[in-house]
């Protein structure tokens, strides 16, 4: 049986899932998810090896519409709920380079 | 007990034929409603957004219509509450979180705009959980809903503020979204009728996504007629959902009064005292339900679904695991919070920091953990064989029964406050209800007797897929013995 999650397990999730955390709120998360991790041990120590897993519950593969030009949201119909727009395009800040 | 609940309810068929045949207008139905919510809501706080100025212009609309002779659809006049999860063109649309207040999507779901086309009126927009995650209305940003039977009790969830809405009278009919059982714990609860349709059956499209392979769409009404109608309405095929099944069926009411003569019941034993924690009065008086249905000529047996033992492991797996690839879109660049940084990452953080709940981030860091290298086989593709496991169980029962039987809620509703801080007891409400999401069946619940704390109970039908006509067969069976 592996070890529940561990804080540092859990400031690493957290990073990677863009959320900052206060030291508080990673003693409490930790504790939290740790007991929803016990709880799914009862999952992980099943022997399902011959079992195919079951992403979804209908057997479709990819679904295709014809290609047949249809009436579609314009830039003005979304632009303007963007917190920042220039030159009709969503405004970002720097991605790379060195940081002011 | 402070209550707020109506003496009785006036049905939504009822209001159609009224509206329809002009014996009354569409604006004096909602004006009706709308002294309702003005007197009880700052109690309730059902809605996150009640929308007079356009509900009124329907109205309008629809009577004008009637006026010149138009056809009007089923639900001319009738009054509807929209979860607050689903796109409302020009209307704000918040999944009560912070991180899209003030967003007004440029489009309608595809179920708002079916029941616009059906004559219906648009209240408003409910509460819920934020991003419809929780048992208890109580993870909102914008504070939580109350049960209209009790207010100090919370109305379930996350459609908690859809159930209220119909329950207070607000509303004879609310819209909500279902990945666990957020329409059908809720519905039991608040005492009104819950359904979730089979996966596929009702249009996803503006829906916000919370778990794709399990979120479904579906009504809350205070009878089975009522429910069955909605369902008709806002059930079928839709291209612009690409999970829509094209053979989606949408015919129930006709059949509604079949009785249940000749249906084999099985009544699941692992939720009937299998499973810890559920409460001895609701198993009495699913029980009870079990000899109505016996009496009026179904017959009914126990039976075993071994792989419902660990439904609440996989779902709180494979839930928060689709969860954290559908809220990364919440990033500030194209709507909803900005929180702005030195660079895009720092922007990201911040605005994800500040704009979500700590549910919403617990489930977000639980599924991202349960995907990453390491633990994706020993979490979620253990989870999704346990999905597997529960399709052939449910499949081997339905060579033999028709419908199936069991509580929706392991309890009658809990005070506020009550769980809140221990989130693994939040989600053992969804015990029940799980199940028929992992494998996309249909289910409802109804209200059938009440507790010894005098709230709601509701008993479960659940069905096979695309056999909702059978499940409507039962639930309004056992709605005419309970009345």
């Amino acid at each position: 049986m592996s070890d529940s999650i561990s804080s540092d397990e859990v400031k690493h999730v957290a990073h990677l899932a863009r959320l900052r955390l206060t030291s508080e709120e990673l003693v409490t998360f930790t504790d939290q998810l740790r007991a929803v991790l016990d709880h799914a041990k009862d999952v992980e120590a099943l022997e399902l090896d011959d079992v195919e897993p079951m992403s979804h519950p209908l057997p479709i593969e990819n679904t295709m519409r014809k290609d047949i030009p249809n009436p579609m949201l314009k830039p003005s119909d979304f632009l303007p709920q963007a917190p920042a727009v220039e030159g009709g395009r969503f405004l970002v800040p720097k991605i790379l380079g060195e940081e002011e | 007990m402070n209550s707020v609940t109506p003496e009785q309810y006036q049905s939504a068929s009822e209001i159609a034929d009224l509206v329809a045949t002009r014996e009354i207008s569409a604006l004096e139905i909602l004006e009706r409603h709308l002294n309702k919510i003005e007197e009880h809501e700052k109690d309730v706080h059902a809605f996150n957004l009640v929308t007079i100025n356009e509900a009124r212009a329907a109205a309008k609309e629809t009577d004008k219509l009637i006026s010149e002779g138009e056809n009007v659809g089923p639900l001319a006049g009738v009054p509807v509450a929209i979860k607050d999860n689903l796109c409302t063109k020009g209307i704000p649309t918040t999944a009560s979180s912070k991180i899209l207040e003030g967003w007004n999507p440029p489009y309608d779901a595809t179920v708002v705009r079916k029941l616009k086309e059906a004559g219906a009126t648009i209240v408003g927009k409910t509460n819920l959980d934020e991003f419809a995650m929780g048992s208890s209305t109580e993870n909102s940003a914008f504070g939580p809903t109350r049960n209209p039977h009790d207010l100090t009790c919370v109305p379930g969830g996350s459609s908690g503020g859809s159930a209220a809405a119909v329950a207070a009278g607000f509303a004879p009919i609310a819209i909500g979204s279902d990945t666990g059982g957020s329409i059908r714990q809720p519905a039991a609860l608040c005492g009104v009728v819950g359904v979730k349709p089979t996966y596929g059956g009702v249009s996803r499209y503006g829906l916000l996504a919370f778990a794709s392979s399990l979120d479904q769409v579906g009504p809350f009404a205070t009878s089975v007629k009522d429910a069955a109608i909605v369902h008709e309405v806002i059930g079928g095929y839709d291209p612009l959902d690409s999970t829509s099944i094209k053979q989606a069926p949408n015919s129930f009411v006709n059949e509604i009064d079949q009785g249940v003569k000749k249906l084999k019941v099985g009544i699941i034993s692992e939720l009937m005292g299998g499973i810890d924690g559920i409460t001895q009065e609701v198993i009495d008086q699913t029980n009870i339900a079990v000899s109505t249905l016996s009496n009026a000529g179904a017959q009914v047996e126990e039976v075993s679904l071994p792989a419902a033992l660990y439904c609440l492991s996989a779902y709180y797996l494979i839930a928060p695991a689709e969860a954290s690839s559908n809220l990364s879109r919440y990033d500030g660049v194209r709507y909803g919070l900005r929180v702005d940084g030195a660079n895009l990452q720092e922007m990201n953080v911040n605005t994800r920091t500040e704009g979500f709940g700590d549910e919403v981030k617990r489930r977000i860091m639980l599924g991202t953990y349960a995907l990453s290298a390491g633990y994706y086989d020993a979490y979620y593709g253990k989870a999704l064989k346990v999905r597997r496991l529960l399709a052939e169980n449910f499949a081997e029962l339905y060579k033999d029964y028709d419908v199936l039987l069991s509580p929706t809620s392991p309890c009658t509703a809990f005070k506020l406050g009550a769980k809140v801080d221990d989130p693994m007891t939040m989600y053992v409400n969804d015990v029940c209800t799980i199940p028929s999401n992992l494998v996309g069946h249909p289910a409802m619940s109804i209200p059938f007797g009440s507790g010894k704390d005098g709230m709601p109970i509701g008993v479960q039908i659940l069905a096979p897929p695309m056999k909702e006509s059978v499940m409507y067969q039962v639930a309004h069976t056992l709605e005419k013995a309970s009345q």
